[in-house]
């Protein structure tokens, strides 16, 4: 499906239906989400009563913003070997949504750590191995971000920001790794979504509740498709800049 | 390849340090100053001091690798040197490795000899120095390494200082966290054997990416 639609005709006319399709699909299903999360389940009273409500947000972002990096290095990758175009264009609409779901995780994460965590622990949001990876995972966007705008012509900035999105996807395991060594015993609950060989509900070791379950995958879902819907955006409007800018470039040469 | 652009690049790297007066001292100073000024904000507990100590001095070395970052690809790309080294060696990473290891050994090296001076007024355990010098240079080539990424990336641009500064930050990280650790735990922990990892991945890899970047920064 990828090559189907590198063309770019084929891409534009994918997308011009595609975008408002998964945007409101999207926007249903947050809405679903955080409607049955904030209003329907049960607080949890282990994870900071009504605040682990935050999760609906939290946890699909911090899936996603790993995801973003992750389609950001791939994307240059594709630009830098095959020369792409398109591919670029998508690394260029991928960096601002990936910082925004990387600030919306770390902003979610601490006010739900500051007060879940209880008292003794309030203020250490700077303190927290995973909170701090994704906060590491910002300034990678960011420095992204800043060199693409930094660098004069696009070719440049593509081939730069190209290379600084894959040597930052190298680095990403190596920073994890040693953040995690720098805080051994995290606050931060383990990953608890899913676990295989003990269905039962809040046990030791056992996977969510069905219910929690349920509007997270929600969430998760509507996030990925807006996610995708404001690249899609992003990347049409970068196409029909470009075509502006030939079409000037052709009337200015007297064409 | 000849050896040739290897030498130059080596020469100009070294004769580059001394030039304008205080090339070297500069990062000297910066590295000094961080590590005189911190016990005022902290405090004169001696516990405490030689407690951070050694955190302060990696604060300090981090900080102060990347006071000449700005020029170290810079100059090459305006006086014409870089686009000789392209056109004779074909093998810019070897020169871009053979500069960022001379400036290493130029404005790096000397923060770790003083390291003992500063560790000292720190009151940092005497025991604790021999570790923490080699972990200071094996971190500071990571630094200069990761560092020389950024520069390189934004060799073209024309105030760099700020975008280098956010472009090598995060990459920074592992072996700060690692460095620390291995200054407290010593030659025996896995701390150690991590730095020693993440320097050599540093060296397998920082050189193809500036040479990219170099490459890239001459058109």
């Amino acid at each position: 499906m990828l090559s189907y639609l590198a063309n770019p005709l084929r891409f534009m006319r994918f997308s011009r239906v595609a975008v408002p399709i998964s945007f409101a699909l999207g926007v249903l299903m947050i809405g679903w989400s955080l409607y049955n999360g904030l209003f329907v389940v049960p607080p949890d009273e282990a994870q900071g009563g009504d605040l682990m409500r935050a999760m609906f947000t939290h946890v699909p972002s911090a899936w996603l913003c790993m995801g973003l990096y992750a389609a950001l290095a791939g994307a240059s990758f594709v630009w830098f070997i095959w020369r792409h175009e398109l591919a670029d264009v998508a690394a260029r609409a991928i960096a601002p949504i990936g910082a925004g779901y990387t600030a919306l995780c770390f902003i979610t994460g601490s006010i739900w750590g500051q007060k879940g965590w209880g008292a003794g622990w309030h203020n250490l949001i700077l303190g927290d191995s995973r909170l701090m990876s994704v906060l590491v995972l910002f300034f990678l966007f960011l420095g992204y971000m800043a060199l693409r705008a930094a660098l004069e012509t696009r070719q440049k900035a593509a081939r730069a920001a190209a290379i600084l999105a894959m040597i930052g996807f190298v680095n990403v395991p190596i920073i994890k790794v040693s953040v995690d060594m720098w805080q051994t015993t995290t606050i931060h609950q383990p990953s608890s979504v899913i676990s295989i060989g003990n269905p039962e509900p809040r046990g030791e070791g056992s996977g969510m509740n069905i219910v929690y379950l349920q509007q997270l995958l929600w969430g998760f879902g509507g996030h990925s498709l807006l996610a995708a819907a404001m690249i899609m955006m992003l990347m049409r409007s970068e196409v029909y800049t470009q075509q502006a800018d030939r079409a000037l470039a052709l009337k200015l040469e007297g064409a | 390849m000849s050896a040739s652009p290897l030498v130059s690049a080596f020469r100009s790297s070294l004769s580059e340090a001394w030039a304008n007066g205080a090339g070297l001292l500069l990062p000297l100073g910066f590295f000094a100053g961080t590590a005189i000024l911190v016990p005022f904000t902290l405090g004169p507990e001696a516990d405490l001091l030689s407690r951070v100590g050694p955190g302060i001095l990696w604060l300090a070395l981090a900080l102060s690798s990347m006071v000449t970052l700005e020029r170290v690809f810079q100059a090459d790309l305006q006086d014409g040197a870089l686009d000789l080294w392209l056109l004779d060696s074909g093998s810019i990473s070897m020169v871009a490795a053979i500069k960022t290891l001379t400036h290493w050994l130029v404005s790096g090296f000397p923060l770790v000899l003083l390291t003992p001076l500063l560790g000292y007024g720190l009151g940092v355990p005497a025991a604790k120095m021999g570790p923490a010098m080699l972990g200071y240079a094996m971190g500071g080539l990571v630094f200069f390494l990761w560092g020389g990424v950024a520069a390189a990336l934004s060799a073209s641009v024309a105030r760099a200082g700020l975008l280098i500064a956010l472009l090598a930050l995060p990459l920074y990280v592992p072996a700060l966290i690692f460095g620390v650790q291995m200054v407290e735990a010593g030659f025996d922990s896995p701390s150690f054997l991590f730095l020693c990892a993440t320097m050599l991945f540093a060296l397998g890899v920082a050189p193809a990416a500036m040479g990219a970047a170099l490459r890239l920064a001459a058109e």
